[in-house]
């Protein structure tokens, strides 16, 4: 993270007194970022990340957890708001937990982002079809079908989940479960 | 019980103003010993001689091995396990060593929570254990069942929950070197009855690996360059230096420097002793009740050289108006510190002392003589006075402790009024001679701190003397821990500013809350301290007026085998000056009684 980013209140005073340019709003731009953390595979690890965000009064969107092909290491993906400076401390201080490995922010780096949901829904005759349309068109799966209901199984980027389930919307969903994001970052190419 | 041993002698303890005490200690034993026994093994192997604890069922086991193993084990039996908190965060500030504090489960690990906090805010190294029920238990909500990890998990620095016997010595390992390390800290290890029952062969583990965990040092070159240049080219440069700068060991190297290129340093409450007061450099300590020429300095100089310091809303007050001119250099060993409240234009990530040192060679002499004088002329514009007539105060009591000790003391205080009366007036000289509760304020932390103070100064053959000062309302918190420093023979010197108030509340309920003084005349509820003194096998003497308070200051020193404690009764409508109040702009310091219709 570069460091003339993160300007608090008092720097961009001194700055605009001084006559020197400020970045229009990038200091101050509260922006989504995910956030990945591999950190040992404990309740107690896992918590101690979870609580210092509590803790120190940051907020959490989503946030994912799981093993990765080291069991005694978890990957956590964190997606969370903030501005530059809020974001910088972020990183700081989960770098700062002993139980974390690494810490990494994604955003502004290019990644690959997927989110898995469920979502079940009631049709009538009328909408069924309509409602399956919609489903081909996101290519989504139908993992589960009753006389009245479809669960329809999704994956791909926040946005689209989102989409997904606004079309549906006007049916009758039942029930929606989202599995919350998990990230990588893209490999480079050889030269 | 013969032991088939290793021995291995410890390495000399941390940096610079540390006072190390190698040991030789068994480091394994081929039989299977209780885990209670392991974890004592560790603690000898471990090099630590004095445990501050309080016995209960969860580690009754312990107990028992400690007076089998070795009846000689340094261990104090505390009266109340905050006040054992507090004596090994006295012990550690003193001698730069690991504080240690055992405990039982439930109420004995929720009764030193105040003291964990303490020492997270203020970056102490102490490491506490904490009896647990066995583990088939944990959860059942079993009798004196606290989920001792999880309660302090956002006051530690790392915590433990020990499951098997075999990661005990590990463990204990582990939490000495994370507490000590980098920004000390508090680590809590939390020992289950079952895992101290169960027996394994001891092996005290040789080195720590933790993956997760490094440690800065060495500052990046490029930044310590750049620092370099921007203190060169700097006109009116300040350091500003934290309690960082003594738990790495840097005041030396800090004093060379600042000497050398004569700038002026101004350390917080927890930097005093850093850098020496009586030196024209000093311009004592900043900040809301620092002095007008420190704060005056801050807000006109041009650059800052932060040393292990956080820029705390006490040093700062209104964030956006704090030293407006000044480009900031950051060394600091937290990461989590830089650019968190002020943002630090060239930020160096290592051990002050470290960094200094790559600093030295780089810095030349400068001439500041024009910003010298500039600050000379705040300091003749408002002074550190207060009144001297028939009254006794404060003030004039810690200005004749200062005189009788010359500075060459380990003083700890207590919370409030006297707390800052004692950073304006006692003009400290050396690093770990000023110990006290900064980052939390706890009210109580003073007598106890002293105790462990007086323990650390004793094992390593120091004679400085151990001042506590103290208000009335906060002796009173932990008195309890007299006898305890009595039955060891401390001969610590306790002066109660006895205002007979909750000085500092009611000093802000006159200048902020029109006078109305709710609930803080301490007058009903005091205890006569010269008593109470008495019934802890202490020496107790009052002093009314100023000859008295001399008097009585001679005759504690004469008395070398007990606490003494010296009432000093003062006058009870003295404030504190100069002030910044809470969340208004430095500049805005009220130097004398009159406020601002805006605080009203
Ligand atoms: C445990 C605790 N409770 C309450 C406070 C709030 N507080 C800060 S200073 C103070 C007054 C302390 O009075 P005293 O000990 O008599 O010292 P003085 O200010 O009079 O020197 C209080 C109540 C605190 N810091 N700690």
């Amino acid at each position: 993270m570069s460091e003339a980013l993160i300007l608090t209140p008092q720097q961009i005073k001194r700055k605009k007194a001084a006559g020197e340019p400020i970045e229009p709003g990038e200091d101050e731009l509260i922006r989504q970022h995910t956030i990945t953390v591999l950190v040992e595979n404990s309740i107690g690890s896992l918590i101690r990340v979870i609580n210092m965000f509590a803790a120190r009064g940051f907020n959490i969107e989503s946030i994912t957890v799981g093993p990765t092909d080291d069991l005694t290491v978890s990957r956590m993906h964190i997606v969370t708001t903030g501005n530059q400076r809020i974001i910088a401390q972020i990183l700081r201080q989960l770098s700062r937990l002993v139980d974390t490995i690494e810490v990494e922010d994604l955003t502004g780096i290019n990644f690959v982002e997927r989110e898995l949901c469920l979502v079940k829904v009631q049709y009538t005759p009328q909408s069924r079809a309509e409602i399956m349309d919609v489903n081909t068109v996101f290519r989504g799966k139908v993992v589960d079908i009753t006389p009245n209901a479809f669960t329809f199984e999704l994956t791909g980027p926040t946005p689209k989940i989102d989409a997904f389930i606004n079309m549906m919307r006007p049916h009758q969903i039942m029930e929606v479960a989202r599995s919350g994001r998990v990230a990588m970052q893209r490999n480079h190419f050889p030269d | 019980m013969r032991y088939d041993t290793h021995t291995k002698v410890h390495p000399v303890g941390p940096a610079g103003d540390a006072l190390p005490t190698p040991s030789t200690e068994i480091v394994a034993t081929r039989q299977r010993v209780s885990g209670a026994e392991v974890f004592l093994r560790s603690l000898q192997a471990e090099g630590v001689t004095v445990v501050f604890g309080h016995p209960g069922g969860a580690v009754i086991k312990v107990y028992d091995e400690m007076a089998r193993i070795d009846p000689d084990f340094l261990h104090v039996l505390v009266r109340h396990e905050q006040g054992g908190t507090h004596a090994a965060e006295g012990y550690a500030k003193a001698t730069g060593k690991v504080g240690t504090v055992l405990v039982t489960s439930g109420p004995g690990a929720t009764n030193t929570v105040t003291g964990i906090a303490d020492a997270y805010m203020d970056s102490v190294p102490i490491v506490v254990f904490t009896g647990q029920v066995p583990t088939g238990l944990i959860g059942n909500d079993a009798f004196q069942e606290c989920d001792a990890v999880g309660v302090t998990r956002s006051i530690t620095k790392h915590s433990y929950l020990v499951r098997d016997v075999n990661d005990l010595a590990r463990t204990v390992k582990e939490a000495y070197h994370i507490a000590r390390t980098g920004r000390p800290g508090p680590v809590l290890v939390d020992l289950p009855k079952d895992v101290l029952l169960d027996t394994a062969p001891f092996r005290y583990p040789e080195s720590v690996s933790i993956r997760g965990y490094s440690v800065p040092r060495m500052g990046r070159p490029d930044k310590v360059a750049r620092a370099a240049r921007m203190i060169a080219e700097s006109k009116r440069p300040v350091f500003y230096v934290g309690g960082g700068a003594i738990n790495s060991g840097a005041s030396e190297k800090l004093r060379e420097i600042a000497q050398r290129a004569r700038i002026p340093v101004t350390t917080t409450l927890h930097g005093l002793g850093a850098f020496p007061e009586d030196d024209p450099l000093s311009l004592r300590m900043l900040g809301m009740h620092g002095t007008w020429w420190a704060n005056q300095a801050i807000q006109h100089c041009d650059t800052i050289i932060a040393v292990g310091a956080r820029f705390d809303d006490r040093v700062t007050g209104k964030l956006d108006s704090w030293a407006p001119h000044a480009s900031v250099i950051h060394i600091e060993i937290d990461q989590s510190c830089i650019s968190k409240n002020v943002f630090a234009d060239c930020a160096i990530l290592g051990d002050a002392k470290a960094v200094l040192e790559q600093l030295d060679p780089l810095i030349q002499r400068k001439d500041t003589d024009a910003w010298l004088a500039e600050i000379d002329a705040w300091r003749q514009e408002c002074p550190l006075i207060y009144d001297v007539d028939e009254k006794l105060r404060a003030q004039y009591v810690i200005e004749c402790l200062r005189n009788k000790t010359g500075g060459d003391a380990v003083v700890l205080t207590d919370v409030g009024q006297h707390q800052m009366w004692t950073a304006q007036y006692f003009r400290f000289l050396h690093p770990r001679t000023h110990i006290t509760s900064g980052g939390l304020g706890t009210m109580g932390f003073g007598m106890p701190a002293s105790m462990g103070a007086a323990f650390g100064l004793r094992e390593a053959g120091s004679d400085r003397p151990v001042v506590c000062i103290s208000g009335d309302g906060g002796f009173v918190m932990n008195a309890q821990e007299l006898s305890v420093a009595a039955a060891h023979k401390l001969p610590i010197k306790i002066a109660v500013i006895n205002n007979r108030f909750l000085g500092m509340v009611r000093q802000w309920q006159e200048l902020f809350h029109a006078e109305r003084y709710s609930h803080t005349d301490l007058s009903d509820t005091n205890p006569d301290f010269v008593r109470l003194a008495e019934a802890c096998n202490c020496v107790g003497l009052r002093a009314t007026n100023n000859e008295e308070a001399v008097n009585i200051i001679d005759e504690a020193w004469k008395v070398d085998d007990r606490p003494v404690v010296m009432d000093f009764q003062v006058a009870k409508e003295e404030m504190v000056f100069p002030m910044v109040p809470a969340g208004a702009a430095t500049g805005d310091m009220i130097t004398k009684r009159i406020v601002p219709n805006s605080f009203v």
